[in-house]
Order: C-alpha cells, then sequence, then structure tokens
C-alpha cells in the first residue's frame, strides 16, 4: 500500500496548447528577411525591406485591378483533353487533375472582364502554380478568345504574364498557340485597340517570344525575369556564370525591351493612365 | 517478310498515284474526303512499312551529317538566287540565308536557316541557330517580296533560335514575336517547308505559312528530346521515350494538323538521293503555289490567320457551368 496518494485528478489540458505558427511567417527569397504575414497585405506581397515582389495567384491579382474586387471570368471551364496522351513520369491527365483538385482552376490562366478605373477592359492573368504557368492550347484559346471579345466589344487588352514558356505536355500544339495568339493580337493592332502587356516573374519561353512582347506598352514589375532562353540553358550553351541582374527588369529597361518599370502597388493606376492616354 | 515489305511498297506507290490524280482535280467535297481517306491509309501503311524507324531515330536523321541542308534545297529547287544580306539595324546573321531567286522562272523570296557542314562552316553559321538580327534580316526580306508582290519560300533546319547573352540583350523573344505578327499579315503566298530539325521558337519564327509542309524524317517540337528528357525525366538520357512521348514526327503532326502535308524521302533518308528529295519538294512547292495563287490577298491573311486559329482547340466538359460573375 503506498504511503501516499494522489487526490487530485491530474490536470488535463482543455485544449491543443502549441501556438500556430506556420503559415504566419514567410521568409524574402531575396533579402532573407522573416516577415510577419499580415506586413504583407497592405504591401500586396512585396517585401517591406527590400522591394522583393514575391508571385501572386491569378486570382487575387485580379481581385486587386479590378474596381471593387468586382470582375466577370470567362471560359472557366475550358479543359486540356490531352491531345498528345502524354505520359513522363506521371500521366499528364494525371498531373492536370491534380493540379486543378490543388488550385480550383482548371488551367493556367484566369480570362476576365471588368472596370478598371471605371473603363470597361479584358484582363488575363496567369497563374504561376498550376504547371509552372505554361501555356498550353487552354491558355492559348483563352487569351485568343478574350482578343476576339476585344475586338467584338472594342474593348482594351490587359494580360498579366507570369509563365515558364510553352507546356511541353501538349507538344507542338503548345508552340502553335504562340502563332494563334499573335494572329489575334496582329487584328487587334491593325485595329487600334490597345494592349497592355505586364511581365511579372518569370516571364521565360514561348510566352516573351510571342504576346508578352507585343504590347503596345511592354511594362513589367521590378526585378522579374524576363527571356527568350532560360538562364540554366544560357549557363550551359556559352559554358560561363552569367552576370548578376542578367534578364532582369531593369536589364531589359536599360537595353530598349522595356517601356517602363513599374511597382506593383502603382500598377492599376498606372494602366489607367495610360488607357486615357489610348483614349479610353 | 520480304514478300510483304515488296507488297505494302507497291501498295505505297499506288496510293501516291491516286492521291495525285485526285489532287489535280477540282475540288469537291467528296473528293477532299476521299483525298483524306487515301492519305491517313497512307501514312498508316508507311508507319507499318518502316517500324524500326522510332521517333528517335528519325530526330538522328534530320541531323544526318550528310542530310542536305537549306542552302542545298535553294540550289536544287530554284534558279538564279541571288543572296541578300543583313538586317538594317545591327548585323548580317549567317544563320539564315536569304534573297532572290526564281521558282520556275517565277520572281520570289526564298530564305532560311543555314547549318555548316564542316567545323569552320559550322563556326560561321552558329551551327543553324539565328540570332536576333536573324529574324529581323528575315522579316525584312519578307515584306520586300510583299512589296513587289512576291511569293515567299521558307525552309527551317534549326536547332532553335541561340541562347546566348548577346542574343538576349538584343531582344531575341521580341524579334521572334514580331515575326508572328507580321507574318500573319502578309499579303503574299508563303510556302514553308521543315527539312530537318523544326525546334521550338526558332522555328516557328519563321514558320508561319500558308502551308506549312515537312520532309517525312524532319521533326518539329516545341522543346528538344534532350530537353525534355532532362526538365521531365530529371534524366538526359530518356531521349528516346521524351521523342516518342513529345510526338513530334512528321505524321504524327500532320495528324494534328499543324503540318499539311508530307513530303516522302528516299529510303533510308534524304541524304542518300538529296536530287530526288528536291524534286518531291518541288512538286509539293509547285502545287502548293498554284492554289494559293488563287487567292486575292485579304483571302490569304484570313485564310493564313483561320489555319492558325484553329489549331488546339481546348474541350469543354459535358456539362459546362454558364460564364459567372464570379466573387464579390
Amino acid at each position: 500500500m503506498a504511503w501516499f496518494k494522489k487526490e487530485k485528478a491530474p490536470i488535463v489540458p482543455t485544449r491543443d496548447r502549441t501556438v500556430r505558427t506556420e503559415g504566419l511567417w514567410q521568409k524574402c527569397e531575396e533579402c532573407k528577411q522573416t516577415l510577419w504575414k499580415k506586413d504583407l497585405e497592405p504591401t500586396f506581397h512585396v517585401c517591406p525591406q527590400c522591394d522583393f515582389h514575391f508571385r501572386v495567384s491569378a486570382g487575387e491579382r485580379l481581385e486587386r485591378f479590378f474596381d471593387g474586387g468586382r470582375y466577370k471570368e470567362y471560359d472557366r471551364d475550358l479543359v486540356s483533353d490531352d491531345p498528345l496522351q502524354f505520359v513522363d513520369k506521371k500521366a499528364y491527365r494525371q498531373r492536370l487533375r491534380d493540379m486543378q483538385a490543388a488550385s480550383g482552376m482548371k488551367d493556367a490562366l484566369l480570362a476576365a472582364e471588368g472596370k478598371v478605373g471605371g473603363k470597361t477592359v479584358c484582363v488575363c492573368a496567369m497563374e504561376p502554380s498550376f504547371i509552372s504557368g505554361s501555356m498550353g492550347v487552354v491558355v492559348g484559346e483563352k487569351i485568343t478568345r478574350a482578343i476576339e471579345r476585344c475586338l467584338e466589344k472594342k474593348h482594351p487588352l490587359i494580360i498579366i504574364s507570369c509563365s515558364g514558356g510553352a507546356r511541353m505536355q501538349e507538344g507542338a500544339l503548345s508552340l502553335m498557340q504562340m502563332a494563334k495568339i499573335t494572329g489575334a493580337l496582329a487584328r487587334m493592332d491593325r485595329e487600334r485597340l490597345p494592349y497592355i502587356s505586364v511581365m511579372t516573374n518569370p516571364t521565360t519561353g514561348g510566352v516573351t517570344a510571342s504576346y508578352a512582347m507585343l504590347g503596345d506598352l511592354n511594362i513589367a514589375e521590378p526585378g522579374a525575369l524576363i527571356g527568350f532562353a532560360g538562364p540554366r540553358v544560357i549557363e550551359q550553351t556559352i559554358r560561363q556564370k552569367l552576370p548578376p541582374g542578367f534578364q532582369r527588369s531593369e536589364f531589359l529597361l536599360q537595353h530598349g525591351m522595356l517601356d517602363a518599370i513599374v511597382q506593383r502597388k502603382d500598377l492599376k493606376a498606372y494602366c489607367v493612365k495610360a488607357l486615357e492616354f489610348f483614349g479610353f | 517478310m520480304a514478300n510483304d515489305t515488296a507488297n505494302q511498297r507497291l501498295e505505297v506507290e499506288h496510293l501516291q498515284r491516286q492521291i495525285q490524280e485526285l489532287t489535280r482535280q477540282p475540288p469537291s467535297d467528296d473528293g477532299a474526303k476521299d483525298l483524306e481517306a487515301l492519305r491517313r491509309r497512307l501514312d498508316g501503311l508507311r508507319r507499318e512499312s518502316s517500324p524500326e524507324l522510332t521517333s528517335w531515330h528519325r530526330v538522328q536523321l534530320s541531323r544526318h551529317p550528310r542530310r542536305p541542308h537549306v542552302q542545298d534545297f535553294i540550289e536544287l529547287v530554284f534558279s538564279d538566287f541571288s543572296p541578300l544580306h543583313g538586317d538594317r539595324r545591327f548585323a548580317d546573321d549567317p544563320a539564315m540565308i536569304g534573297g532572290m531567286a526564281r521558282f520556275h522562272g517565277e520572281p520570289c523570296v526564298v530564305l532560311g536557316t543555314q547549318k555548316g557542314r564542316d567545323t569552320e562552316q559550322k563556326l560561321f553559321r552558329n551551327f543553324g541557330m539565328p540570332k536576333p538580327e536573324g529574324y529581323r534580316k528575315a522579316l525584312r526580306l519578307m515584306q520586300l517580296a510583299q512589296k513587289f508582290d512576291r511569293p515567299i519560300f521558307i525552309f527551317i533546319d534549326t536547332a532553335g533560335a541561340y541562347p546566348g547573352i548577346g542574343a538576349e540583350e538584343r531582344g531575341q523573344a521580341e524579334a521572334i514575336a514580331q515575326n508572328l505578327r507580321e507574318m500573319a499579315l502578309l499579303t503574299v503566298p508563303v510556302l514553308v517547308t521543315i527539312t530537318g530539325e523544326g525546334g521550338s521558337g526558332g522555328a516557328l519564327g519563321i514558320g508561319i505559312g500558308d502551308r506549312v509542309y515537312m520532309l517525312e524524317h524532319a521533326y518539329y517540337s516545341v522543346i528538344s528530346p534532350e530537353g525534355c528528357a532532362a526538365i521531365l525525366w530529371k534524366d538526359q538520357s530518356r531521349v528516346e521515350e521524351a521523342a516518342n512521348a513529345l510526338k513530334i514526327t512528321s505524321s504524327h503532326l500532320r495528324h494534328l494538323g499543324i503540318v499539311d502535308e508530307v513530303i516522302p524521302e528516299p529510303e533510308g533518308g534524304a541524304h542518300n538521293d538529296p536530287g530526288q528529295t528536291a524534286a518531291s519538294v518541288d512538286r509539293q512547292l509547285k502545287e502548293g503555289l498554284k492554289a494559293l495563287k488563287s487567292l486575292s490577298a485579304e483571302q490569304l491573311v484570313l485564310e493564313r490567320s483561320r489555319r492558325f486559329r484553329l489549331l488546339g482547340e481546348a474541350s469543354r466538359p459535358s456539362d459546362p457551368t454558364p460564364d459567372s460573375d464570379s466573387r464579390p
């Protein structure tokens, strides 16, 4: 028999006392500063320390861009039917299904129409997390339809690019989207309807070599990687390290490929001003 | 076995004759349907009769050291070629050749990418990989042809646009993008033939044509099989699988509607008989030009943009939800 007895019931924690920190902090990729996520909200995902522009989802972009966050989405149910029946380590069909479940989107682009500064504008925004924001048949078709709507209704067009280029899993058909979109842009150009191309980090490959470089205005966010070939491919070809800042927005501005570098917080005001200049 | 092959060859020849006869007749809906069926049968037979030729084999054939280059095709198919140089902005790009020539006596502009044969030539031609000045030169020549109402013949054989520092500084992407847009608006016939490698944006940058033809063993792809294997398989040695998965051969691309006609090559590949290959190219170009000449400038632009507009129509699910007002 024990000499001592525990008379009080043991203390049972009534609820989980661990403090949830996960998801509250984010490390800046550039200055490595740990940032409180709430601090990034007013700056719209721009590091308050070093001005690094974090990636933003297509949905958030549109919400911030349109007046009152209101817009009408088009062709949201367009899906790829896997024209090549492509299989690498994983079947492309399955990869698409997984991406769709994770993102709630059917492909890497949102096509929308709404008011920006009181003007009706068609805006397409690319989704960087969807297979690297790559351009396949669906992206090509959605942009082309958006251009056709602009032609029909005489609206201006803004495309916010964020993409690794053409989608490998749809083969040469992805490549043909470059031709399809630029063909439609040629008509828009001839009809003298404005098109503003906004390049964000990263914009490379077939996207840059087609619609991203064909704006009446080509503008970019600070520090965005913009180019035709990716830096790794260039390094492997020329067998030397690339200079710092190569293929960044500032480099492109210096070499005459951009009209302006625009801070994310100023983007909307900049576009509105430009559209006014274009007579809209 | 040998008998089988002989029979198949006979059938191929028979089909080719039938197709030729049909194409000569005035176009009709029934005729077009028959033609399509015959061509599909021919494609199938060709694939059966050379089962040992995988996609990767074809890629290797398209890079064969003795494969006729664009310069060879220009010499064999055209007469009176006088080369023109420079983009009037920065430089002359030796990887992109072009100039005035005659096609069956008719003045035209012919241009394309040029690889080198020996080491010195390869270096001079930058291995057939154009820089921005090459694409700008090509566009300048095309607009020259347009100004004087001459047809344009384009030959493509490039691993891709050159990925280098200078090329990026001078706007490789911008040069290609401009070509895509301006070629869509050309008011003269544009006939494109992919003779060897059709390397991604570098090929497409001079590839917007009213007709796009392809030699049997050429390939045309969004990325090289090597690049695709390295990225998706994380293993460069998986090129054969990558080449297969990308569907880059002439018969696949014809099936997808990216290529209008496949130009047959002599047994074993174009390098076995460049003369015969050039004759087949000549025949196809002649037929194509004849059809295009009946179209007005406006029709040409319209048909060309329609041709590319129809490539890759995405499908909708069976019960589409209507376009909706999204989010507050």
